[in-house]
């Protein structure tokens, strides 16, 4: 069966914007960033991660432009779901740095049981969270057995 | 046009997340028009036209929501999590909150405390639906 999960797509509305954002904000790095004619790839991952995230516009050949329309208005509600969520060794750091460069949070760092977390979104309406985890806490959604990923 | 549309559902939304940050405060209209760089003319219908429902509700069943998690998570009194949560009179509070959830804060407390802890955690994430009339959520 499966062992990693390589690329989850998000629906941005501008691949430059968004570049801009994931790259030199967030500070991703692109992955692949290839014209293939009907659409361009391209992919971002988190520095000496594998995962890539797919930074699509929803549109040809894929959707219709009536179909298009409505995904890049759910994207603009915040409806369409498609969430990150980052780890980070620091939180309050991470989102200091980032506030400074203009990000706009939804919500500063808060302690949980699990860690201390906060939530931005994107240029666009994608919600983001990243999380410093508590060192001894599975990472969220995994089952207990499960150990927790070592923070860098 | 539609990427007008875009921009406007973008400013609401950036107005509704201040709901959702800052329900414990006093927000008025002038204060979320500002948030979404419209004008409090401009600002209900518009919010209204994107979620389907008045900034005000949307507010007030923000603040339900948080009441129902503080009224299952914490021993707080009813007038206390009232007041947490940004309402001002125990009246209205008592009155929205039977309409949202259907029962008085009290009864509603009575279906005790919230047991999984990853229960809490996902409820602090959850926000209501703000799309049509969908009530908030009952946590069983």
């Amino acid at each position: 069966m499966f062992n990693a999960l390589l690329i989850s797509s998000l629906y941005v509305l501008d691949q430059d914007k968004a570049l801009d954002f994931y790259v030199g904000k967030l500070g991703l790095e692109v992955n692949t960033d290839q014209d293939l004619g009907f659409m361009r790839w391209l992919t971002v991952n988190v520095p000496g991660d594998a995962r890539q995230v797919l930074l699509e516009t929803p549109g040809a050949p894929g959707l219709d432009p009536k179909t298009a329309e409505q995904a890049r208005e759910l994207v603009t509600k915040g409806a369409t779901g498609g969430h990150l969520f980052f780890t980070t060794t620091d939180c309050w750091k991470t989102y200091n740095e980032l506030r400074a460069k203009g990000v706009e949070f939804t919500e500063e760092p808060t302690e949980r049981p699990y860690g201390i977390d906060c939530g931005l979104r994107d240029p666009f309406g994608n919600h983001i969270r990243f999380s410093q985890p508590l060192a001894a806490a599975a990472p969220v959604g995994s089952d207990e057995k499960r150990s927790a990923r070592p923070s860098k | 046009m539609s990427r007008a549309v875009e921009e406007l559902n973008r400013r609401m939304l950036r107005a509704r997340d201040a709901m959702d940050r800052a329900y414990a405060q006093p927000l008025d209209i002038p204060q979320l028009a500002r948030v979404a760089n419209v004008s409090e003319a401009h600002f209900i219908r518009t919010f209204r036209g994107t979620f389907d429902e008045t900034p005000h509700r949307y507010l007030q069943r923000r603040r339900v929501e948080r009441a129902m998690y503080l009224l299952r998570a914490t021993e707080r009194s009813v007038t206390d999590v009232c007041l947490d949560v940004g309402f001002t009179s125990l009246g209205t509070f008592s009155r929205s909150f039977r309409h949202i959830v259907g029962e008085a804060p009290a009864t509603y407390r009575r279906r005790g405390p919230i047991k999984a802890v990853p229960n809490c955690f996902a409820m602090a994430w959850t926000r209501p639906s703000s799309f049509g009339e969908a009530v908030a959520r009952k946590i069983v």
